[in-house]
């Protein structure tokens, strides 16, 4: 039986042929199965696109006709307390020119088992939340004739997040290694030493003192913990995949940044490619448009061929073309053509807009193949 | 302390300036100061503003004292005995005209019933609230803004009689209505606007039903029986002129019949019409190319022994005729001198204009469309009494616009037209549905203005009863005939060796980027260079050198103004475009290479 499957690995995808293993009565006759195999193949070919099928501008219409009925705005969930996300065009727009840096950056933590039923939700999502020294003060009392810093701190705060005075006294104790520091109730005392007597000088390393980093996640500003089925999730805003990867509770297999260029960096090329198509498609599914999925997927395949992002733009994919007319007819033409004088490039007229630019037969459909006979030469 | 400014520019402070206010409007009524001038307190900025400037929209309102208008029942009396004039009431301050900002310290009544002691005006009338085009759309409160907006914009489109001496004017791009009838369902701006001496419409009758499909996504149906006893015709007037030009060189242009031995004579045929003074006659009908004026130029360029060698044949052609697609009867002629002093020639040409498939008619309400089909009155359907409407519109075009103005002007229309009176549509003002509905039972039809109909082809009763009546439609000056347009084979562009563009230059429908990109998504590669092989041509490549070589026809040699003659010289096939292309890169010092393979 296993022969049988083994002959059909060159005409049928992997995926197929295990889809038929599994489906297949164990007392199934070699003949049956040869023809249920044999059909297959012949439902398999029908379905693949034909040689010369120009499916990039079939793509580009695909996606293009009902771009030009999404809506522009965003809506604005007043006095919800969710967080804004880019949505729509702006968003589409942002993806597929690559942009480094994206307007709302977010992060999908699922966690895993014990953690996810709710149970503390709220101190796991403050712990995963960038905390600053400023945000469990109280009160800051200056204490001029001492040169002193009295830092009083909020207990009840510090308690939700799961914040201990060790931790902060190590944290303080690293960025200002010049201080004596003593605890003293629910207070840290900093003292200047005898150099540093100066009255501004107290007030500028208050300021300072104010902006330790003290627990949780860098460069995630916000938090939102929310329940999805029958678990809980954290949504943030502001992304560090590698570091939230890091943490024990997180379930590393579903965790998601939407960030395309940390998840190249955290996951690889293939992850961003299907990050792509999973945000794009979202955005059109948002608007209630119907584009196939297969669009998407070859647009991002575009993207991320050559190993790292690169956006439909004059500076990303348009750049990656070989022929100097299609490049030089989308954007700045006299930029390219001058660079392909300098170096002598030769343009092998082996896409489309070249040889409509020269009305030369374009290399597809119907003008793809060619005679191979063997002209007599006297 | 209220600042003070007089067109918008800082002239003081004011103590009190409610008070300061008020001053300044009972001396304006007073005929103290000019009555252009208009003032505004604004509470919360605590400043006022003068303005007597330029370019402020003004309108006329009553003005109240004490609850009471100040103008009385004599002022009407001696106004309707035209012993006082409108200006009259200004100067006496009985009516003032605000701007929209003095507009927000006023407090005005709609009507008399309303006022109250805190009013300050009171509306002439609410139809004051209006422009001109939008008090003639009749029942106008029954219909969206949005609707009425279009319909007024939609009559200064319509055809009618612009001014009475027509015939002896020259104005560009004219149509004249050959039917004006005052319309059945009117508003009083069409009797104090004089609409009713110069009307540009028909009361047409107007069954509301589909036909055959004809009449969806807005079109319209037409009776054949109606359009020939002359509904909807008009006329189209068009001037050509020539002027005889002075030159600096002394020569002059002629208006003459050219002699033969002319630069760019046409065909003997051509100049056909034209008089011993080298213009056409009048009544003559022409068609495209025909000569309305014949006229010869002195040649461009002069060169210094040229002046005193003046043969008739250096002279050139530059007759006015007839362009393309255009016909007509030549109308009135018109010879005449030009301000610098030049002889100048108008000839009008007139065109009769029969309504047909694609002429843009429109009811008052927005309710525009194009001619769908036009029907014999043997197959139109017909009510028991025997009428067969002019028009047939479809219902679908109501609902979504919600133009109930058209509906009940239907009703309106066919009431009036049965007791042989106008009916009075004035915005806010109007016959009331109801009366007319009364009036129609009474005339012995069905208060609803629906009537039993039959089909016209095999004569069977309808199953549904036709909404049927009269409306007032205007036929539009967008008429098929001024813009249709096809071309297989014409005029190219010098530079480009591509098709012209647009009509008046017969040029070609342009197929773009984004239809050209539909060719590529089909895989129909060679339709696409069939597509784009109008400016195709053949040149000679020079095998080492890459570039265009020379191909001299009458010694049949091919050689390379760089290399010389002792290279390879091939042909290919390109557009023109391309060629033009490489010319523009050598411009720009980029030497284009072209490497030539063979294709098979």
């Amino acid at each position: 039986m296993n022969k049988l499957f083994k002959k059909y690995e060159e005409k049928l995808p992997l995926k197929v042929i295990n889809d038929i293993k599994e489906n297949m009565p164990k007392n199934i006759s070699e003949a049956k199965l040869k023809r249920i195999l044999e059909k297959t193949v012949i439902e398999y070919n029908k379905m693949l696109v034909e040689p010369g099928e120009s499916v990039g501008i079939i793509s580009a219409e695909s996606i293009g006709e009902p771009g030009t009925q999404m809506t522009l705005n965003t809506f604005h969930f007043a006095g919800v307390a969710e967080m804004n996300v880019t949505m729509g065009l702006p968003r589409i727009i942002e993806i597929l020119d690559g942009r480094k840096t994206i307007k709302t950056p977010m992060m999908e933590i699922y966690l895993t088992k014990p953690y996810n039923q709710g149970k503390n939700i709220k101190r796991i999502a403050l712990s995963i939340k960038e905390t600053k020294l400023n945000e469990i003060v109280s009160e800051f009392v200056i204490n001029i004739a001492e040169s002193k810093i009295e830092i009083i701190f909020d207990e009840v705060k510090m308690k939700n997040i799961g914040i201990e005075y060790p931790v902060i006294q190590k944290n303080i104790k690293t960025s200002f290694k010049e201080l004596a520091l003593s605890k003293k109730g629910n207070a840290i005392i900093l003292k200047l030493n005898e150099k540093e007597k100066e009255i501004n000088q107290l007030f500028k390393i208050k300021e300072k003192i104010k902006d330790i980093y003290i627990q949780g996640v860098k460069s995630v500003t916000h938090i939102l913990p929310i329940k999805k089925g029958s678990e809980f999730l954290i949504v943030t805003a502001g992304t560090n995949l590698k570091k939230v990867l890091e943490l024990d509770f997180v379930d590393k297999t579903r965790t998601i940044s939407n960030n395309l260029f940390e998840i190249t960096n955290v996951l690889g090329i293939e992850a961003a490619r299907q990050a792509i198509i999973n945000e794009v498609f979202k955005v059109i599914q948002n608007q209630g448009l119907n584009v196939d999925i297969r669009h998407l997927m070859l647009v991002a395949d575009t993207m991320c061929a050559t190993g790292s992002i690169k956006g439909v733009t004059r500076y990303g994919v348009v750049k990656e073309k070989s022929s100097v007319l299609a490049k030089a007819s989308f954007e700045t033409p006299l930029k390219h053509i001058f660079n392909a004088s300098l170096v002598g490039e030769v343009d092998h007229l082996n896409s489309v807009v070249e040889n409509v630019m020269l009305n030369q037969p374009v290399p597809v459909g119907t003008g793809l193949p060619g005679l191979i006979t063997k002209v007599k030469r006297d | 302390m209220n600042e003070l400014y007089l067109n918008g520019k800082f002239i003081g402070k004011v103590e009190n300036p409610s008070e300061f206010t008020e001053k300044v409007r009972e001396a304006r009524r007073n005929g103290v100061i000019p009555d252009n001038l208009n003032i505004y307190y604004d509470k919360r900025v605590e400043d006022i503003q003068i303005n007597d400037n330029k370019g402020r929209l003004r309108r006329p309102l009553i003005v109240v004292k004490d609850g009471q208008p100040t103008l009385t029942e004599d002022n009407i009396k001696k106004l309707q005995k035209n012993e006082i004039l409108f200006s009259d009431l200004i100067k006496q301050g009985v009516i003032e005209y605000l701007d929209a900002a003095e507009e927000e310290n006023a407090f005005i009544a709609f009507s008399r019933e309303e006022l109250t002691k805190e009013h300050t005006h009171l509306e002439i009338t609410p139809l004051a609230m209006v422009g001109l085009c939008t008090s003639l759309v009749p029942y106008a409160n029954f219909s969206p803004g949005a609707r009425i907006s279009i319909g007024s914009k939609n009559q200064k489109q319509a055809l009618g009689m612009y001014a009475i001496n027509f015939p002896i004017r020259i104005d560009m791009d004219v149509n004249i209505l050959h039917y004006p009838q005052i319309p059945l369902v009117q508003s009083i701006m069409h009797e104090v606007s004089n609409y009713n001496k110069h009307p540009s419409g028909q009361n047409m009758v107007v069954a509301v039903m589909s036909y055959k499909g004809y009449n969806v996504d807005d079109a319209v149906i037409l009776n054949k029986a109606s359009i020939d006893r002359g509904l909807g015709r008009s006329t189209y007037y068009r001037p050509t002129i020539a002027e005889e030009l002075r030159y600096s060189s002394g020569l002059t242009d002629e208006i003459s019949i050219p002699d033969k031995d002319i630069k760019g004579y046409k065909s003997e045929r051509d100049y056909r019409l034209l008089e011993g003074d080298g213009i056409i006659f009048p009544e003559a009908n022409v068609i495209e190319g025909d000569v309305i004026i014949g006229k010869t130029s002195p040649p461009r360029f002069l060169s210094s022994m040229d002046q005193y060698n003046l043969a008739p044949s250096s002279r050139r052609e530059s007759s006015v005729a007839l362009k393309h697609g255009e016909e007509g009867v030549i109308d009135f002629v018109l010879i005449t001198e030009s301000s610098e002093g030049n002889r100048l020639v108008q000839v009008k040409i007139r065109d009769q204009r029969i309504p047909e498939l694609g002429d843009k008619f429109t009811s008052r309400h927005g309710q525009k469309g194009v001619v769908g089909l036009i029907v014999d009155q043997a197959d139109m359907p017909f009510t028991a009494s025997g009428i067969t409407p002019d028009l047939l519109f479809s219902p679908h075009g109501i609902p979504s616009r919600m133009t109930i103005s058209h509906l009940i002007e239907l009703i309106a229309g066919k009431t009036g037209a049965l007791s042989s009176r106008y009916i009075d549509g004035t915005l806010f003002d109007v016959e009331p549905e109801k009366k007319l509905r009364r009036e129609l039972l009474s005339l012995g039809f069905r208060e609803n203005g629906v009537e039993t109909m039959y089909n016209g082809i095999t004569g069977e009763q309808l199953e549904a009863k036709i909404y049927i009546g009269n409306i007032y439609y205007m036929k539009l000056k967008h008429m098929v005939a001024n813009k249709i347009h096809a071309r297989a084979r014409g005029p190219i562009q010098l530079l480009t060796r591509q098709p012209t563009e647009g009509r008046a230059k017969e040029g070609g429908l342009r197929l773009g980027e984004m239809e050209k990109d539909t060719f590529v998504a089909h895989g129909v590669s060679l339709l696409l260079k069939e597509r784009f092989d109008a400016d195709g041509t053949v040149i000679p490549i020079c095998e080492s050198c890459g570039m265009v070589a020379v191909h001299d026809k009458f010694r049949n040699k091919l050689y390379c103004p760089i290399c010389g003659d002792n290279v390879e010289i091939n042909f290919i096939e390109i557009s023109y475009a391309f060629k033009l292309l490489l010319d523009e890169l050598k411009s720009l010092t980029v030497h284009p290479k072209l490497i030539l393979k063979n294709k098979y």
